[in-house]
């Protein structure tokens, strides 16, 4: 099993530490992981991304040409990152941020609205994690279990009642994934 | 009980690994993007375990003359900055060499020159080992591809300053400094006792007790006889260091028919490129110089008799290709390519590079 998946959006959507907290998840079951975050000055207003690699084998390159799975929560991205979902592949992306679709027809499209969601049931912090939970429903690269295991580990103890929120938060972004 | 795994940067893995292994002292000033190494060292505190200092100093030339204080009395201390920042250094950097002590300096580069940017960049190169400051002197340089090679480095990177009494320096760019993987960290082990310095360290100024000769550290000798024989020592020294102290990697080098030569984040981009490249049925193999002085000179030229050609990916116009090329005495034909001022390739690139370089020259 390998999974190389980039998650880009703007800067403060929570674009890192999602990919930081898949990173541990990746860790707790075990697996070889690389996070790689876009650290440029563009992360201030513009788009912020990360590489995140999952896999059973050594990882070779924290760089790539292609991905996997691509995690696209607003237009700048998509524009970058479309052409390299590798045919066969998978692009998620976020119903608010995204005015014109992705038209690729050789790769599997699904869309989350997340951000709606969030808003809806007052949850906006837990935004990416309900994106997780839609990463998670189509691609299994680690379960929910060890994504609690890896909250518990990375948040300071003060932060841990907030832990069910973020579980939930998956459960509902499983839930609200669709393909299109 | 089992090793902790833990996931964590590049420099995040430097400052941990210098408390775990003793380091007595480090003395820096943030610059991206390496300045996670003087935060995660604020932020656990080790002055109040281990008793190690750790001081943001008031710019990159008080840090490194700080060095040289610390070194001079046989404590193990380090200094990280990034490309601007180490040039900076270079001055203080060529007395602790003249002077002959160890310490280790830690260079995260990013894109130059000037002030330049943030992003990663390997166009330190030829300042790492070819100078940098004035003067023939050589610094130990390992290049960490990985962080587990960043916290693996730091230990050694000690122990051959100490060995040799030269200082030595870990080459890595912005992309091992930020990225985060899987890493062991070395077992702790406490730091030396003041009578554990004096036993190692005969020549630092520890205080001068029961009549011994004062120790005295300079890189000042006026007279040029004395200077030149100085100059000889150090020679000698750094010809022992060539022939003990080579260190490299070679990936699917034996039925090669083209060789990448990269080191750093470019071995992993090379890596990637090899596989796929492979996977077309291009015989491709990944030779990784670890240390870039002493470069593996002798290992490239073997491996070079039995190759048709060689690309060098580096994140510069093309530095470590003339080192490349000294090794193989143009034999075969070497290549270079690069990107330059913070831009990274993606192993497609390389792919592209070897065919128009290399195959359909």
């Amino acid at each position: 099993m390998k999974q190389e998946i980039i998650i880009a959006g703007f800067g403060g959507q929570g674009v890192l530490s999602m990919g930081k907290i898949l990173a541990y998840s990746g860790l707790m079951e075990g697996k070889e992981v690389t996070w790689m975050p876009a650290y440029g000055p563009e992360q201030r207003g513009g788009t912020a991304n990360v590489t995140v690699i999952v896999s059973d084998e050594r990882i070779s390159s924290p760089i790539l040409s292609k991905y996997d799975t691509a995690i696209i929560l607003n237009q700048p991205s998509l524009a970058k990152f479309e052409d390299k979902v590798k045919p066969g592949g998978v692009l998620i992306y976020d119903g608010y941020g995204i005015i014109n679709p992705p038209t690729r027809k050789d790769i599997h499209i699904y869309r989350i609205d997340a951000m709606d969601e969030a808003n809806e049931r007052k949850m906006a912090k837990t935004f990416n994690m309900i994106v997780l939970g839609g990463l998670l429903k189509i691609r299994p690269v680690v379960s929910i279990e060890s994504v609690v295991k890896a909250l518990r580990k990375t948040l300071p103890e003060r932060h841990h009642h907030l832990i069910p929120m973020n579980e939930e938060a998956i459960k509902i972004g499983m839930d609200i994934i669709k393909p299109v | 009980m089992a090793e902790e795994v833990v996931l964590m940067k590049g420099n995040e893995a430097i400052a941990h690994a210098a408390i775990r292994i003793g380091v007595d002292g480090y003395f820096g000033y943030p610059i991206t993007p390496q300045s996670e190494v003087l935060e995660t060292l604020a932020e656990q505190k080790p002055w109040e375990t281990t008793g190690m200092v750790v001081l943001q100093a008031e710019s990159e030339v008080a840090a490194i003359n700080m060095v040289y204080g610390g070194a001079g009395s046989g404590k193990m201390v380090m200094t990280s900055s990034s490309s601007p920042g180490v040039s900076l250094k270079q001055e203080g950097i060529s007395y602790i060499a003249g002077a002959e002590l160890p310490c280790l300096i830690v260079n995260v580069m990013r894109g130059g020159p000037g002030l330049g940017t943030i992003q990663p960049s390997q166009a330190d190169y030829f300042q790492t080992t070819k100078g940098g400051g004035h003067g023939d002197y050589h610094l130990i340089a390992l290049a960490p591809a990985s962080v587990q090679e960043m916290a693996d480095f730091v230990d050694l990177g000690f122990q051959l300053a100490f060995k040799y009494r030269n200082p030595a320096i870990i080459l890595a760019d912005g992309v091992i400094g930020q990225m985060m993987e899987k890493v062991v960290l070395p077992a702790p082990r406490p730091r030396r006792t003041d009578e554990e310095v004096i036993a190692q360290c005969p020549w630092a100024t520890t205080g001068r007790k029961n009549g011994r000769k004062p120790n005295i550290i300079t890189s000042l000798e006026l007279d040029p006889a004395i200077m030149e024989q100085r100059n000889i020592h150090l020679q000698q020294k750094y010809a022992e260091i060539e022939a003990n102290e080579v260190r490299y990697e070679e990936l699917q080098c034996e039925d090669a028919e083209y060789l990448i030569v990269a080191f750093g984040s470019c071995a992993r981009i090379a890596q990637k490129a090899m596989e796929h490249a492979r996977e077309e049925g291009i015989k491709v193999g990944l030779f990784r110089p670890i240390t870039l002085w002493p470069f593996p000179t002798k290992a490239l030229r073997e491996r070079a008799s039995r190759i048709k050609g060689i690309l060098t990916v580096e994140l510069n116009s093309g530095q470590m290709i003339e080192d490349v090329r000294l090794a193989v005495e143009c034999s075969i034909p070497v290549e270079h390519f690069g990107r330059l001022g913070g831009i990274v390739p993606d192993p497609d690139e390389v792919i592209e590079a070897i065919k128009e370089k290399l195959i359909n020259k």
